[in-house]
């Protein structure tokens, strides 16, 4: 795979000194420890804010398991990303609670002060809409998580 | 010995340290001494005084018992004159007792009973020694000298306790399966995914008082035979997970975990695994696949967990809450544990109270409270004095129960004869403006979305349903619809893989017994009783109240209102987007909703 390079400046991070650094180090840690995938696959995600297809790759080279099977993982759990998302995140809860508190109307204003829908970042790559389970913070829904 | 007319104990807990506690200590002593009062003032240090979410340093002045909280050096000296020289009470820096008001806890009402949530909010979560003195661990060091693991199985299986993660299926029967299995290797886990929306229960413990859950599950590993245990816990709890791995670490520097516990034989250890936001992780073999490192796909049971779990070995798996009420039962007996609660469902049970109720927050209340007395005693009723309409339990794949049911009586049973469940104990409270049929909507979209798509029932059953909901609720329901949903909820409850796909379709079924005529107006009359449904409302201004203020016009997104200053605003229908947003502006209460 070539190294992947979208819209804004998004570089591969295994190509980058000090990213690579990250990811070897993550990997270094969990690479024997049972049922490893999944740590490591939140780690790259809290570390470098996303899971992308060359970073797959690259997981899967160095645990040596198919990297279908890491695919089918960061695929399956919502958590993990596979590009860059805004510098600031809005997570807006969609539990019942923050929903029969008034979350869709909190979400409506957001979407006309920021000109996006859940689900995309603003053009200038600062502020992304997600809406998220129910964060467990019910008794002071609506609720929403600002992040960075 | 020096005979002292008064004595102050100054906190020098972690916290209070770090705002200067012993700067306190040292300009008190200095002051006392300039003021001549050496010799008649004793300054103390102590632990930390009374909540530890509030801030140091705190003081207490003996024989009067006076309470003074957030000091710093600059107030000693006015301190020291106030109320050692002249003999008054400083009210400045009283400790007031709504600042250590819990937002989540509240005060326990008189219907409730806290056994789980006996320490939380009352004790330091971080700080081992705040549970020991508590009787924490006093249940391990009990069994680990006198109980053999039949005799600690026997305990919990006398005591009553159901599993507290939904089902409710005996305690001390799972334990007894994980036992029998003839293996070395065995595995502890504890199910901390709470995807229930709506639920918040597991975090509390988990948070405010996670070694009661590493006490319970070292019991249960002593019981089962097992020498490792895993945590799993949902990635949206990170300071859940920070405060278990603390925990965990404090207990294995006292030996509680790790090698020969106590000096006994029983070894064992924990750890915590994260979660990455899947909801079908909660359902206990997709669990065990997610731990493993693989997607959480669950499988057919049998074989159970406790014959074939993790990694193909024996497991046990609990709830947060089943484990956290482990160690009491120890220490009480499984007698008087059994003597609370009704006939099946023994003891208490948490429950996460929110929606339209006016005391939102945890609560705990023996099996068999009425739902009366959870939404109007304990939870205060029904927010701006508006009716109930229905509470909601079990989450997603629980039901809604109508208000003529509100003196059930609470427990695993009557619930699921009215065809909810238990759940992990979310309760959600709805009142009249809430649209039944865009409820069952809203439970269907999250189960279709998070069904894991390995059953076709589940994967496309609940697709089926959702897109005939949605088509309900934007007003072009056909004739037809209601009796396709029925027969698509019987057919994907029947054979579905597991509890997902077979509880899927609870609030829809649920809300078609008893709210039948709102999918009836849904669908013939094209109205929306509780005017919620956008497909189903026209948006209009009122000639009398609307004063011409412009707030609505200037607040439309999609610029539908027009109208001069002080003359009455109208909406164009055909560009309404039917946002609602005018309707929260507008201060005269001039826009009706049809
Ligand atoms: C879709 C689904 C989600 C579940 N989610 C949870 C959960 O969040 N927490 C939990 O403790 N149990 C959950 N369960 C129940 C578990 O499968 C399992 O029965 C439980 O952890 C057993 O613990 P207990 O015996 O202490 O109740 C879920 C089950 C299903 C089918
Ligand atoms: S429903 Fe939003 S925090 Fe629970």
């Amino acid at each position: 795979m070539a190294v992947s390079i979208t819209g804004q400046g998004f570089i591969d991070p295994t190509q980058e000194p000090m990213q690579k650094e990250i990811i070897d180090d993550i990997l270094a840690r969990n690479a024997t420890l049972p049922g490893g995938l999944m740590v490591i696959l939140n780690e790259l995600q809290n570390e470098i804010g996303y899971v992308s297809a060359t970073m797959q790759q690259y997981v899967a080279t160095k645990l040596r398991i198919p990297i279908s099977k890491v695919h089918g993982v960061v695929s399956f759990y919502s958590f993990f990303t596979t590009t860059p998302r805004g510098r600031h995140i809005l997570k807006f809860c969609m539990g019942t609670a923050c929903y029969v508190g008034g979350a869709p109307q909190l979400i409506e204003k957001a979407r006309q002060v920021l000109g996006i829908d859940p689900g995309e970042t603003t053009p200038d790559g600062a502020v992304t809409i997600e809406l998220c389970r129910c964060d467990g913070a019910c008794s002071q829904a609506p609720g929403s998580d600002c992040r960075r | 010995m020096k005979f002292f007319r008064s004595h102050v104990l100054v906190s020098v807990d972690p916290k209070s340290l770090e705002r200067g506690a012993h700067e306190v200590i040292d300009a008190l002593n200095d002051e006392l001494y300039s003021q001549g009062l050496i010799d008649e003032v004793q300054v103390l240090e102590t632990s930390r005084i009374g909540d530890p979410l509030r801030y140091g340093p705190d003081m207490m002045v003996y024989p009067e018992g006076v309470h003074y909280t957030n000091l710093s050096i600059d107030d000693v000296p006015f301190l020291v004159q106030e109320h050692f020289l002249k003999g008054r009470i400083v009210e400045k820096f009283l400790e007031k007792e709504e600042k250590v008001q819990d937002e989540e806890l509240g005060t326990p009402t008189p219907k409730e009973l806290r056994i789980v949530l006996r320490n939380c909010g009352k004790i330091d979560p971080n700080n081992i020694e705040d549970y020991i003195s508590e009787e924490g661990y006093l249940a391990l060091g009990k069994i680990l000298a006198d109980y053999t693991p039949e005799e600690v199985v026997q305990v919990i299986l006398d005591s009553g306790l159901r599993g507290r993660g939904g089902a409710g299926f005996p305690t001390g029967k799972k334990w007894q399966f994980a036992r029998v299995s003839q293996t070395k290797t065995k595995y502890v886990i504890c199910n901390a995914d709470e995807g229930d929306p709506g639920a918040f229960m597991n975090r509390r413990i988990l948070e405010s008082d996670p070694h009661s859950v590493v006490e319970g599950m070292i019991i249960a590993g002593y019981a089962i035979g097992a020498s490792m245990g895993y945590i799993y816990c949902r990635a949206e709890y990170p300071l859940a997970v920070k405060t278990m791995n603390i925990a965990i670490q404090q207990a294995r520097e006292l030996g509680l975990l790790g090698k020969n516990i106590l000096g006994s034989s029983f070894s064992f250890d924990l750890e915590v695994r994260m979660g990455a936001g899947a909801f079908v992780c909660g359902e206990e073999t997709a669990l065990m696949a997610s731990i493993e490192g693989s997607r959480g796909e669950p499988r057919p049971r049998p074989p159970f967990p406790a014959v074939k779990g993790l990694w193909g070995q024996p497991s046990n798996i609990n709830n947060v809450e089943t484990y956290a009420t482990v160690p009491i039962i120890v220490l009480k007996g499984a007698k008087w544990y059994a003597s609370i609660g009704t006939e099946k469902s023994k003891g208490t049970k948490t429950f996460a109270l929110a929606g339209d109720v006016v005391n939102t927050g945890l609560i705990e209340v023996p099996f068999g409270t009425t739902l009366r007395e959870i939404v109007y005693d304990v939870g205060g009723g029904i927010k701006d004095g508006k009716q109930l309409k229905a509470v909601q339990t079990g989450g997603p794949m629980g039901g809604c129960i109508p208000t003529e049911y509100i003196d059930t009586p609470v427990d695993y049973e009557t619930l699921s004869e009215l065809g909810s469940i238990m759940g992990s104990g979310g309760i959600i409270i709805m009142d009249e403006d809430t649209c039944m049929v865009d409820i069952a909507r809203f439970f269907m979209e999250f189960t279709q979305d998070e069904s894991c798509g390995k059953c076709v029932p589940c994967r496309i059953g609940t697709r089926r349903i959702l897109e005939i909901l949605t088509r309900i609720c934007d007003g072009n329901g056909r004739d037809g619809d209601i009796e396709t949903l029925e027969f698509l909820s019987q057919q994907i409850k029947a054979d579905s893989l597991c509890g997902l796909g077979q509880g899927a379709p609870n609030p829809v079924e649920t809300t078609l017994k008893y709210f039948r005529d709102e999918y009836v107006a849904h669908i013939y009359d094209k109205k929306c009783p509780a005017k919620v449904c956008k497909g189903l409302i026209t948006f209009s201004i009122l000639d009398g109240p609307c004063t011409g203020c412009t707030v609505c016009a200037r607040n439309c997104p999609v610029n539908a209102i027009s109208g001069e200053r002080r003359q009455t605003h109208a909406i164009d229908p055909d560009i309404c987007i039917r946002c609602g947003i005018c309707a929260q502006v507008c201060n005269f209460n001039a826009i009706s909703i049809n």
